[in-house]
Order: C-alpha cells, then structure tokens, then sequence
C-alpha cells in the first residue's frame, strides 16, 4: 500500500515539473496561436546546458538555472524573428511547418555533434525517507523549483505592466495595437518567456532523468498532453494538468512496462481532446 | 481522361523510369531510381491530405513502416508469396488507417497534426513490444525468399518494376482524385471546412476516406522495400525522417499538385544524393532538410509550382 502511495507522490512531485514544461508551450499558443514544435528540442537544449555548464565549472547544477533562463529567453528571441514572426496571422498550419522546420535543423545539429549517446547529470540532495520508503532529493527540489518558477510567471503575468500588455495582446491583437502597446516586441518577449521555461524545465528534467538529442520527442509529447488537460493558453491550467499527467504515470508506473506509458499517454491526449475540445481544467477559461 | 495531356505526362515519367536503368543494365541508376519513386510514393500520398484537404500528417510514415512489417511478416512466418502479402499489407493498412482515422479525425487543424505525431510513437512503442515481430530486434529474411523471383539478382529488378508500378499508381490516383468530385470536395474542406460541411460536403467520411486511400499504396512501397532490404527493425521502420521527407518534397514541389510533388521528389533524391557523396554534409542530412523546408515555408509557400504557374499562367491548363 506503502508502495502505491510513494508512486503517486513521486509522481505529482514530476508531475509539477511536466506542469512547468508545459507552460512555456501553453503560453506562446495563448499569446499568439502559434504551436511551437521546437518545445521538445528546447527542453532538451536545458538539458545539454546544465551537462554543459555543470562539467565544466562543477558548480551546483540549480546554479544553472539563471544563465538558462536568461540564455533560453534570448534563444527564444531570436527565433521568434527568425521563424516565428512572418507567420503571425497565418493558418496555423504555416507555423507548424516553419517551426518543425527549425526543429528539424537543431536536432541534426544536434545529433551530428553529440549523437545519440545517453547523459546523465548525477545530483547528491538528501533525500525524505518515510518507512521503508525515500523520496529522492532530486525530485523534491526540482518540484519545489517548478512551482516558485510557475508562482513567478503568474505574478509576472498578473502584477506587472508587461504582462498585461501580454495578455491585453492575447486577448485581441488589433484591439492592443490601437492602444498603443508594441505588438511585436510583445510577441518576441513572450515566445522568448515560453523558450526559456522550456529550458529552464529541461534543466529540471535534466536533474532527474537521463537523456539524449532526441528526448525532446517524449517530453514535447506530455507537455501537449499537458496542455490539452489544462485547456490552451492558460498556464495555471498546465500546472494542474502536470500534476494530473503525473499522478497517472505514478499510478500506472507500477502496472505496465515503462516503454508503454507513452501509447497510454497518447491514447489519452487523442481521448480529451475529442471529449473536452477546451481542456479538463478549463472551468476558469479566460484569456492568460 | 485519356484526352487529357497530363495523363499521357505521367506515362512518360512511369516510362522513362522503366527504361532508363534497362539500358546498360545500370544498377547504380537502379538504386537512384528506386530511392526516387518510394520518395514521389510517398510525398504524392501525403500531398492528397496535406495538399489537397490541408491535414499536415507528421506521421505518412507508419503507413510505410506498417506496410513493410505485415509484407515481410507474412513472407517469413506464414511463407505468403510476396505479392499476397503486398497486397494484404495495402489492404491491412488501409483499414488500419480507417480504425485510426475515425479517431483522430475528429481533430481539427493543429490539432490532428499534434496526434499523428503521437500516432507515430505509439505504433512505433506498439510495435517494439510486440513479440511476433520481433520486438524491437526486428525480422531478418532469408535470401531463400528470393527463389520464387528467379534468385536474388532477379529479385531487384522485378522489385524495381514492382516499385515503379506503385509510384506510377500514386500519381495516377493523385490525378484522378484531383479532378474528381472528391477532390473537389477535399479542396473545399481545405479552403473553409466549416463552409464546405455547411454546402453539403461529408465532411467527417470524405477526411476518414482521404486518410486511409493515403495509406495504402505507401504501405505497399513499404513492403516491397522492406522486402529488398529483407531486414525491418522498428527504428528504420518508423524513422521520423522519411516523414519528414515526404513533406519537404511536397512543400518543395507545391502542394496540391501532382507534377509538383513528383518534381520535387526527384529533385530532393539528386540533391540528397549529391550531400551523401559530399563528406561535409553526409552528417547533417536533417540540417539540409529543414533549411530547405524553412525557406519554402517563409519565402515560397505555394513551392516550384506555384512558381511556374504564377510565370507562366498558361502551364496551369496542362500540368495539373
């Protein structure tokens, strides 16, 4: 019984990170409908950062988490004038090919410079042991990390001038153009904002699990299944669909071989879209 | 349709690719040739759901994979002849597709594009848990599947014909759906689907129709490669950059056309062909890809095309 319980923490203490994760891809869909394909490869890009940095200067790696952050938003920047800009107000479908397109370029860098080795970041953090159980250190930290980040985000969003303006701009474009708001600065600093939580999460995700180029895929597919839980465009929705997403792994882990968590996720994702087309936590559904 | 110009174009092409390796016995022309008509198999397959009906499918490649594991399972554990088995991997796929499709179909937009790409990974996990095919080791054929061909040697050309064949099918069934009825109906869903369902079109069965006629002849070149290449293993079979591929080529050649597409195929075999040889890009074939697909997208959207129909209006009435 002892045995479930601790899965299921385990899993909600994940699960906020995933939360994390998906906010950054939920973010740039709400501010300016925009699917970033480049998510996965973003996450991973946090990941080889905090390898990276934590071989070479052997500081702690949640010390990395500020050079990441800033190092994400500017990445996130660049590829919103690059990529991202021209296909604003286009079919949605142009931004998904242009950013799978990008996509496409990081990860054969990637793979031709690294390729598909296996890395691993070790973190010593004490862990809580509860019986015959302990919960890793790891986990707890970066849960405790993902949740001050989210807090952030949504005090940022909620309190500060700029984030009004980017939720005045997600509301209604034109509407916050006549009033005088930078339309398009907005948008570039909000695609960085979503660019560098998905690093930030990477570094994260980093801490507790292996990885590889080609992680991304997986971790971009729970973040959209994330998303589709939370509703679209509406990261505190991400944060409780992460939780959601991780309490399942935690309750399924123990049942089913690990290589089919990610047909049972999928399944699901294809499930609540057909049934809740605005998302399970939608009950408070307003623009950001 | 015999009077049409374009059908008597495409001929051609099929022709010109069944002659061209014949003369001097060219086996490296071959095996070009071959890699180009899975490429305008494929692409022109996708093109009737990304051109025409305006679904990106991330994931054309598990047709192609799928196809390739019922064809060479059938071949090893049952001893099927191979074109039964070819033609129960089409069949098989394509109502795979149908299952497939009635579920995510109901997705619009982004948001089909976002579950074939999940399609993809839970086939592909499906597939490397699955024991009679071998898990994620895969199927190995002897070389005695040959015999029936006339010996290994033979095998090559008759699967090369074979090949031809199907490419030479795709582009006819992309003609025929383009200036059918149905096609016509795919366009409108392509425009405006909400208009086009509020006009009368069936909407919910055209879509599930398109998705799973775009499956079956990709499942067939899937089982005639994996055949030739006698060995199928989940990662070769799932491998996200034919996928990938397919769509630069059809987004290179201009979506929605079928000599488009076939000319895009073509021309992304010789340029890929020319980057393999060169010792600089051989590693960053992916690198290329997206470059490529990213300045179509921003620049050109309506591709090579496009571009030719824009310069020269009157090519619109002969190259569909």
């Amino acid at each position: 019984m002892l045995g479930i319980f601790a899965s299921i923490v385990d899993g909600l203490l994940v699960g906020l990170v995933y939360g994390l994760a998906a906010m950054g891809l939920t973010l740039i869909w709400g501010v300016m409908d925009v699917i970033n394909l480049t998510h996965g490869t973003m996450i991973v890009a946090g990941m080889f950062a905090l390898y990276l940095i934590t071989s070479a200067f052997g500081i702690s790696p949640y010390l990395t988490l500020p050079p990441v952050l800033i190092g994400g938003f500017v990445v996130g920047v660049a590829l919103y004038s690059v990529a991202v800009h021209r296909m604003i107000g286009r079919p949605p479908l142009m931004s998904l090919l242009s950013t799978f397109a990008v996509n496409l370029v990081l990860i054969g860098i990637g793979t031709g410079i690294w390729g598909t080795v296996l890395f691993n970041v070790s973190v010593s953090v004490p862990g809580i042991t509860i019986g015959r159980y302990t919960f890793p250190g790891a986990h707890i930290v970066a849960a405790v990390l993902a949740a001050v980040i989210a807090a952030c985000l949504y005090a940022f969003l909620q309190r500060t001038r700029l984030g009004k303006a980017v939720r005045a701009v997600a509301n209604n474009r034109e509407a916050a153009e006549l009033v005088g708001i930078p339309t398009t600065q907005v948008l570039a600093i909000a695609f960085g904002c979503g660019v560098a939580l998905a690093c930030v999460s990477g570094v994260l995700i980093g801490t507790l699990f292996p990885f590889t180029v080609l992680t991304g895929d997986g971790y971009q597919l729970k973040s959209f299944i994330v998303t589709v839980l939370g509703g679209f465009g509406n990261p505190l929705g991400a944060l409780l669909g992460g939780i959601a997403l991780g309490l399942l792994e935690g309750i399924v882990t123990p049942f089913v071989p690990v290589s089919w968590t990610l047909v049972i996720e999928f399944v699901l994702f294809v499930l609540v879209l057909i049934a809740f087309p605005g998302g399970v936590f939608a009950f408070r559904r307003r623009a950001l | 349709m015999l009077r049409r110009p374009f059908f008597w174009i495409i001929a051609l092409v099929i022709a010109a690719f069944a002659i061209t390796p014949v003369v001097g016995n060219d086996v490296g022309m071959r095996e070009s040739l071959i890699l180009a008509a899975v490429y305008i198999t494929l692409a022109s397959n996708l093109n009737l759901m990304l051109g025409y009906a305006g679904y990106v499918n991330f994931g054309s490649i598990v047709f192609f994979g799928l196809g390739g594991y019922i064809c060479v399972w059938l071949v090893s554990a049952h001893d099927w002849p191979l074109a039964l088995s070819l033609l129960a991997a089409g069949i098989g796929v394509t109502i795979l597709a149908f299952i497939f499709g009635a579920g995510i179909l109901r997705l619009r937009g982004p948001f089909f594009a976002l579950s074939t790409i999940g399609v993809v990974e839970a086939v592909q996990a499906f597939v490397s848990n699955f024991d009679p095919w071998g898990g994620s080791s895969g199927i190995y054929l002897s070389t005695e599947v040959f015999a029936p061909l006339g010996g290994p040697r033979q095998a090559l050309w008759v699967i090369y014909f074979a090949m031809v064949a199907v490419m030479g099918l795709s582009l006819y069934l992309s003609y025929a759906i383009k200036t059918s009825k149905f096609g016509l109906g795919l366009l409108a869903i392509g425009q405006n689907e909400d208009a086009a369902a509020i006009l009368g079109v069936p909407t919910p069965l055209y879509k599930a129709l398109v998705y799973s006629a775009s499956a079956f002849l990709p499942a067939i070149a899937g089982g005639l490669y994996f055949f030739k290449s006698a060995f199928i293993q989940p990662s070769d079979a799932f491998d996200l950059t034919l996928s990938t591929e397919a769509i630069v080529i059809a987004m290179l050649g201009g979506q929605g056309t079928v000599a488009g597409v076939a000319l895009g195929a073509y021309l992304y075999e010789e340029l890929r062909g020319y980057l393999l040889v060169s010792d600089t890009f051989s590693h960053f074939q992916l690198v290329i890809s997206g470059a490529l697909l990213l300045v179509i997208v921003l620049f050109f959207p309506s591709g090579l095309m496009g571009w030719v129909h824009t310069r020269f209006p009157r090519s619109q009435r002969v190259l569909e």
